[in-house]
């Protein structure tokens, strides 16, 4: 099953339930229905999110685009769990997760998140983290657990550093080995809110490589927030601009370039077509965000 | 290849590869230190103190401050086997009072940590205990120890019990409010990733909120085991028959200054030496803080 090429991948998980060969299941359609968030802080009620509609299809790698504070993360938290929504529903392959009667969706390992500014627990080593999910789930004993650990960490090209603390190494190595943490536990979608904005922008070029080739092994479905065009074009699969807030969908692109995407396609025609399309809608929003002057809510 | 492995050899003749550890890093480190100015300041700085003790009380015999021995006098009654006024490192009463001291502390010091931790731990974790707790805390911390005496002495039988009592109570509320601290001071995302990650409740405190309070735990430890020292001397000054706080106060009252001078001397040692102690056993704990904190050159 490894020496198949992407392709033939994508056709394995067109055509059989079962999924690619790394065992994942098949899934990972989230569908985002007229969802609406009303904050309450101190009494005044802020939207957050409004009327906010997207489809995304299994094994779809989809980036959200918009100014700073426009709720994006809003939406995450939802989709995750973490907030409840006040109207609209959330679907993950037609399941409810969270809508009306059920305000907030329960969390779970087949929606793991990559945060913005890493949570990867500093007391544990890598390895130790990358096994705590099947461990506390029970899916794993411990030596299995770490056995599987060592080897997708490896995977990612951090087979040297199980045996380190996240604070030993780079924040690049500590946010790839977060995502093979998230990986371990087979998710149907990986939320991933601004995973790489901390980083510089070379570190960044070798983080995006490391997720496309993540990409083409698991075809996760993978839910990317993010203020940069270039790597969301460069990444996704679609590009959603949503306004400043309240949070609404206004504008989907579609990135046709072809997968496997080197750094060779940021110099494409295509690519910079895209650009000029993209930085055209979400300009409109920065600038109103901007003119608002609302502070960001967290 | 002979020449480039020869030529390796040759540049890494005499050089360090590896770190030392253990003994050997300790050793290192201080003949590093000894090529800055620090070791010879802080000899420097000893040497200052004890000149202008000795120069008030010896050298000038600056008025009032002839009434205390100075160092001289102390140093041959400490370090001689027939001292003047009874007490020295040969006799045994002077042992016997810092070990009385030093279980009291010990026995304080266990209570005051194994009810404060995980008082402090399930106050900050989950608001109904902090809630049931905190007010009544806050009103205790405040009330000085020496105003306890009284009400320990009514309470509690004999000498060691009200004693104990008042030490293991100064530090309860340091640990604990250390410890409340420190589970509130865990950034938001360990929990929620700990909890996609599917981990229950009781994942979630033993994973993160007893280790990510930890190092304020020891923060706390380390002053509530000063406290512990400061109130239990309070203590055997008040309501005692043996320890060092007692000896201070008893040699005053019977007017043989130079043991109340080794006792407070003594004392100072001691405290030092617990509050170093448990430095280490935290450190030993939290491998990930103290890797983490190196290499920020701390």
């Amino acid at each position: 099953m490894n020496q198949m090429t992407t392709n033939q991948k994508l056709h394995a998980a067109a055509t059989s339930p079962q999924g690619t060969g790394t065992g994942r299941p098949l899934g990972g359609a989230l569908s985002i229905r007229n969802v609406s968030k009303i904050y309450d802080p101190e009494g005044v009620n802020v939207c957050a999110v409004n009327d906010c509609s997207m489809e995304i299809v299994a094994g779809e790698v989809c980036m959200i685009v918009g100014p700073s504070g426009c709720g994006k993360t809003t939406l995450l938290n939802a989709i995750a769990g973490f907030h409840s929504i006040t109207h609209g529903e959330i679907l993950l392959d037609n399941q409810l997760l969270c809508g009306p009667g059920k305000p907030k969706a329960s969390q779970g390992a087949d929606r793991m998140v990559v945060f913005q500014n890493g949570a990867l627990f500093p007391w544990r080593t890598l390895a130790e983290n990358v096994a705590y999910g099947p461990i506390v789930q029970k899916k794993m004993t411990k030596a299995e657990a770490h056995e599987k650990a060592y080897h997708m960490l490896a995977e990612a090209g951090l087979g040297d550093f199980g045996d380190k603390y996240p604070g030993e190494v780079s924040s690049g190595m500590s946010r790839r080995a977060e995502i093979v943490r998230a990986l371990i536990n087979e998710p149907k979608v990986l939320l991933l809110d601004e995973p790489y904005r901390a980083m510089d922008a070379l570190t960044k070029s070798i983080m995006h490589e490391s997720l496309l080739e993540t990409y083409d092994r698991t075809k996760v479905t993978i839910f990317f927030i993010t203020h940069d065009l270039e790597e969301a074009i460069f990444l996704g699969d679609k590009v959603h601009i949503v306004t400043t807030r309240p949070c609404s969908l206004k504008k989907t692109v579609d990135v046709t370039i072809p997968r496997p995407r080197t750094y060779e396609s940021l110099s494409s025609e295509a690519f910079r077509t895209l650009m000029e399309e993209v930085n055209e809608a979400v300009h409109e929003e920065a600038v109103k965000a901007f003119q608002a002057g609302e502070r960001e809510l967290a | 290849m002979t020449t480039a492995s020869q030529t390796t050899e040759t540049v890494n003749a005499g050089r360090r590869t590896t770190a030392p550890t253990g003994l050997a890093l300790y050793w290192y480190r201080f003949q590093q230190s000894l090529s800055t100015p620090k070791p010879y300041l802080t000899v420097l700085g000893i040497g200052l103190w004890l000149f202008t003790y000795w120069l008030l009380c010896e050298g000038l015999r600056v008025d009032r401050f002839d009434k205390i021995p100075g160092p001289v006098a102390v140093a041959k009654d400490w370090f001689s086997p027939t001292p003047f006024q009874g007490v020295s490192i040969f006799t045994e009463n002077y042992y016997n009072h810092i070990y009385v001291s030093c279980r009291r502390i010990l026995i304080a010091f266990a209570l005051a940590t194994g009810i404060g931790v995980p008082l402090g731990l399930f106050m900050g974790w989950s608001q109904r205990v902090r809630e049931y707790a905190f007010p009544i805390l806050e009103t205790l911390r405040p009330i000085p120890i020496l105003a306890w005496v009284p009400l320990a002495i009514l309470m509690f039988p004999g000498f060691e019990a009200p004693v104990i009592f008042l030490a293991t109570l100064a530090s309860l509320f340091v640990t604990t409010l250390n410890t409340m601290l420190g589970v509130q001071s865990i950034d938001e995302s360990y929990f929620r990733a700990a909890g996609c990650l599917g981990s229950s409740n009781w994942d979630i405190f033993k994973n993160v909120v007893v280790p990510g309070a930890l190092p304020f735990v020891f923060t706390g430890l380390q002053i509530s085991i000063g406290v512990a020292w400061f109130s239990l001397v309070a203590a055997e000054m008040v309501s005692g028959d043996h320890g060092l706080g007692y000896l201070i106060v008893d040699s005053y009252m019977n007017n043989v200054t130079v043991p109340m001078v080794i006792g407070m001397i003594t004392l100072g040692f001691v405290g030092w030496i617990t509050s170093v102690l448990v430095r280490i056993v935290g450190n030993w704990l939290m491998q990930w803080h103290v890797k983490a904190l190196a290499l920020q050159g701390r």
